[in-house]
Formats: C-alpha cells, structure tokens, sequence
C-alpha cells in the first residue's frame, strides 16, 4: 500500500519525494528550496509556478493555484461544492474518521479532497477536476469517486474534454470497500465518455498511486505527468520487501513510467497551459466567443 | 479426515474429535456396539463446530478464507464444470499462473470462467504465486473476457487473491495500467458477468476481475480495500492490530451485503468450504445458475446499464441539494 509510505514519511516528518514544507508554513517572504537548497523569494517562486527557477524542483501546489495556473481567469465554475463525506462505517482507528475529518475540513477549507467544475483554457470548454493532496493525502473516499463520475458523466452530456488531475495516496481505508468500488465506478464513467469519442487526459503529479494508479489515472487517451513525479501501483516499501533488491534510481518517476511506455508526455508545470491549449486545439475543442454558461 | 491443518479456534473441537476416533477404533477390534455413543459425540462435535463458525470474528474468517484447503477456482471448476478446456496465455508474451481461465459447460450452458489460483502448499504457491496476479495475468484475464464477448459466453469470475503483485517486473509492465483497463472493459461486455469472492478478495487485484452483474461472497469470505495487516501499519502504526483493523473495515459477506456492494452471501457447511467441498460447489452451481437464469431476459443495453447503475449507486455522501444522502438523484 502506498499510503504507507506517505504515512511513515509524515511520521519522520518529511515527504517522499521531498516535496517543500516552507510553501505549507505560509509565512516567511523567503524560503529555502528543498531540492536544491537555494534560498527562493516566495513571489518570485509563485511567479513561475511554484516551480524552482533554480533547479526546477515541483514544489506542490494546492488545487485552488492549480485551478489558477489551467484554467482562463475567472472561468472556472465550480460544480457540487457541497458534497460532503459522512462515515459509513463509523471507523475509528486511533483516532475516528470523522475527527481526521475535521481536521481536514478546517485546515483545507474544502469539504473533501477534490474539486470538481467546468472552465475553458484559451476559450476552449473543459470539464476539469484536481485533487488535492492537503486533504487526507489525496485519498479516494465515496465524495472523490461521486464528483468526479458525475463530472464525468456531465463532460458525456455536454460533449467536452475531460482533465483530471491526479494527487492521490490511493483509496481512503476508512471508507472500506466503498472507497475500492469508487474504481470502477469512475472507471464506468470513463468508458462512457471514451465511447461518445471525447478526449480525456489525465495528468499524474506527485504522487500518484494506489488505487487511483490502478483505475482513471491510468485510463488516459493522453497521459501527462509532471516531472519526477512519484506515480506508481505499489508502494516502494513493500516492493523492497518482496523483492529484497535494490530499486533503480528512478523507479516509479513520472520518466520511469514514460521509459517503459505508460506515460504519453512529460509536462513542466510552466508550459502546461500552453501544451492542454495545443492537445485541445490538435483534437478539434474550438474556442467559444462568449463565456461559457 | 486423516490430518487436518487446524486454525487457532477450531482447537477446542479436537478434543472430542479424537475421542470420537478413540471409540471408532475401540469398536473395530472389539464385539461392543458403540453406534450411540458415537452418534451422541458426533452430534455434540457438530453442534459445537456450528457454534464456532456462527460466532467467527471478521479475524478469524480471514483464516478460514485463507485456509489452506478452502476450494480454489479450479476446484469449484473440477467440480461442476464438464468439458473443461484450459486456456492459456495473455498473446503478449506471457501466461501468469495466479489467474487461470477456460471455457467449459455448466449444466447446458457454455461459460467462460476465470479466476485467481492459489496453490495449496508452499511448492504449488510458489508456482501460483500465492495467487497474486501479474500485469500479464489481468491481461489474459481480458483476452479471455473479450473472446467470451465476441462469442456471447456468459463470464464467471472467482476472487480468490491477497492482491495483485507487487513487484518491480509489475510496475515496469503497468500493473496499475491493467487492472484500469479490465474495470473499464468489463463495463463493454455484452454478456452476464458474475462474480464470486471465493476466498479473499484483496483490494485493486480482486477488483480486476470484478465488476459484474452480480457479486456474490461465500459466508467465511473476505473483500478488502487495504489488507487489515497493511491497515494497521498505517493507522494503527502497529500491525499487531490487525484483527481490530479487520473488524473496522467492515469486509465480510453480511457487512457488504447491507454497505450494497455484495449482491449474495452463500451460505458455507459449519466448519468452512474446506470442510464440506462438494457441498461449497454445489451451492456455488446452484446460485450461478439462478443469476444465469435471472440475467438472461436482458437485453445487451439493459444489462450494461443495470450493471452501470449498479456501480453507479456505490457509495456514500451527504448532498444537500438532493437533501437524500446515499445514492446520487
Ligand atoms: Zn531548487
């Protein structure tokens, strides 16, 4: 299980893959890049999306700059914002699920761990849902599966190209059996879509794995990823367990999966816009003059 | 039942199993009749094991569905399939063992089976490897699915895995990829699919071969999301708490049943499937055929969409704007 890793690296209180603390703690005008170790000005890092000018180390970015740096400024329309998680299960671990709830309601401000809306790049409608980490490591539970089938089965309807941006640990365990069936029931979706011949692309940021690697991460006409993205099934830790051998360098990065043929194309977050703008474009999305409804 | 592979609760029936086999062999070197006491202990021995077996924790069916002699796929297939023919391969370059397939007969019926392989000591699982299938295997899985597709077999899947492998040859070949696109081909197929978690159904690798018309689940089977063990490492950090991990997630048949994700739960002989084969195999006909017969009235388009709204209703949120919590409006 990939969650694990995530976990027993928060435990050691740092993140696979060495993702940035600095741009969690907000404060501070300067920051230190953890890649590379160059003292940043956090505008400037901001102004080049949140990527190091120096190294070009991804620092992570939540779903709200996601949305800011795709989409076309103001067009994104936010869809079933008040869905919210309940807990089918009454799980308690050390802790209850609806406590870890709280916890990430109040520091995300989001219900749970994806939005979900329509919004258009260079004029161009899209249906576009982005994971956010922040929230339970990105993990699937019944609201993640339900906003993003029902966008799904909404970009059917209205005939429009579908971006999912991947962050995910993988299924959310305290849903139980709901979070799994939450795989085929996006996956379900997806073949409806693919069926009416409409272009989705995923795009796999770090980290990607799990049971999300296992269904719509992977369901991509088109896969992007950024670069040195973690995007894997399993996790590092038990494949060394099983394997007891040395991994290569570069296992599971967004370049290991593009070498071995499961990634079209590796995107820097800094031309992203431009290259969705192109594949749109390349696959006959034609821009509206007004805004979209 | 010469030696048996004894799980930790069934100890207590030992005891009067060998006093049943003491007088047993009492009886054959002596003249004394001693058919009652052995009809009383009998009848006692069973009570006993029925007691146990209704009162199992969602732990202790984990090891019945674990159990080493629990019957496998191709046991239930051996046992109420006729003209079974082995079908090999996955046309890429490989045929993983963890996931047999074929065609054979039920009763009157050509059908496709599939399902997950365990071995039954460490050679076999060594060979089957545990039953834990590769990129390759879900592949051949649905190679196989789609032949039955095009000749309009009606597909019969087993669950039977720990999980899917996890190793570098699996990551390097897509294991994420594949299971991915047998969720979303099974979704295509034109012909009844039913699922049957045998033994355990673990996570992404059980779902691979799992979306279906029906779900069915034998009573000591286990559908996971995560293993208990994987579980309580990670929220337990501690995976001695596996057995609370296992009853938190809610994975037996009687659970899923009323979470809607299992459509059945077969009834198993007290003492487990392993206990009583034949009998497993007999009830596991039975209801395959009873869905057969059920599905058979629909037509290609009603069956894809009840087995996508079937899908579709999973889950649980809170939507204030259809004030229903559930299922989507
Ligand atoms: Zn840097």
């Amino acid at each position: 299980m990939s969650l694990f890793d995530w976990f027993a690296d928060r435990r050691k209180g740092q993140f696979v893959g060495k993702v940035s603390q600095e741009t969690e703690e907000s404060d501070g005008l300067w920051g230190k890049c953890p890649e590379c170790s160059q003292v940043v000005y956090r505008k400037d890092l901001q102004a080049n999306a949140s990527v190091c000018n120096s190294c070009g180390h991804h620092h992570r970015i939540n779903s709200e700059e996601r949305i800011a740096l795709i989409a076309d400024q103001g067009s994104f329309k936010p869809l079933d914002r008040n869905l919210s998680p309940t807990d089918p299960l009454g799980f308690k671990d050390r802790r209850t699920y609806a406590d870890r709830l709280r916890e990430s309601q109040a520091s995300t401000g989001m219900k749970d761990g994806v939005v979900t809306g329509l919004c258009q790049i260079e004029n161009m409608p899209m249906a576009m849902a982005v994971m956010d980490f922040r929230f339970m490591g990105g993990s699937m539970g019944s609201v993640v599966g339900e906003k993003i089938t029902r966008l799904v089965e909404r970009a059917t309807a209205q005939r429009l190209p579908l971006l999912i941006i991947c962050a995910s640990g993988g299924a959310r365990m305290q849903e139980g059996m709901l979070s799994l069936m939450q795989m085929a029931k996006i996956s379900g979706a997806l073949e409806r879509h693919r069926e009416a011949e409409l272009l989705y692309m995923p795009l796999l940021t770090h980290p990607t794995t799990g049971g999300v690697t296992a269904s719509f991460a992977m369901l991509g006409d088109l896969i992007l990823a950024e670069p040195k993205a973690l995007i894997g099934f399993a996790g590092r830790r038990v494949i060394e367990q099983t394997l007891r051998e040395k991994l290569p360098d570069n296992f599971q990065t967004a370049e290991y999966l593009q070498e071995h043929g499961f990634v079209d194309t590796i995107v820097p977050r800094t031309q992203l816009r431009k290259t969705l703008a192109s594949l749109l474009r390349l696959h006959g999305c034609k821009a509206k003059k007004a805004a979209g409804r | 039942m010469a030696r048996r592979y004894l799980l930790e609760f069934e100890k207590p029936l030992v005891e009067l199993e060998q006093q049943i086999e003491q007088i047993r062999e009492l009886a054959r070197d002596s003249e004394v009749d001693v058919s009652q006491q052995l009809l009383q202990l009998e009848t006692l021995a069973a009570r006993r094991r029925e007691e146990i077996f209704q009162a199992l924790t969602p732990a202790e069916k984990i090891q019945v569905a674990r159990h080493p002699h629990r019957p496998s796929t191709l046991d239930f297939i051996q046992m109420f399939c006729d003209d079974w023919v082995e079908l090999h391969g996955d046309r890429r370059g490989g045929d993983d063992q963890a996931l047999v397939g074929g065609i054979g007969r039920i009763g009157e019926r050509p059908v496709l089976l599939i399902g997950h392989q365990k071995g039954r000591d460490t050679k076999e699982n060594v060979a089957r490897n545990f039953g834990m299938a590769t990129p390759g295997g879900y592949r051949k899985a649905l190679r196989l699915m789609d032949h039955a597709d095009r000749f309009r077999l009606p597909i019969l899947t087993f669950i039977d895995t720990p999980g899917a492998y996890a190793g570098l040859l699996a990551e390097e070949q897509g294991q994420g990829e594949a299971i991915a696109v047998n969720l979303r081909e099974m979704f295509r197929l034109r012909v009844p699919v039913i699922a049957t978690v045998i033994g355990e159904g673990g996570s992404g690798g059980a779902l691979g071969i799992g979306v279906a018309d029906r779900l069915l689940m034998f009573e000591h089977s286990v559908y996971t999301v995560a293993s208990p063990e994987a579980c309580a490492s990670i929220l337990w950090r501690d995976a001695a708490k596996a057995p609370e991990a296992a009853a938190a997630l809610k994975i037996t048949g009687p659970d899923l049943l009323s979470l809607g994700v299992v459509d059945e739960v077969l009834p198993e002989p007290a003492g487990g499937n392993n206990w009583a084969p034949l009998q497993a195999g007999e009830v596991l006909r039975e209801a395959i055929e009873r869905h057969l017969d059920e599905l058979r009235g629909l037509s290609i388009n009603q069956l894809r969409e009840s087995r996508y709204r079937k899908f579709r209703a999973m889950g649980r949120v809170l939507d204030p704007s259809s004030s229903e919590t559930g299922l989507p409006a």
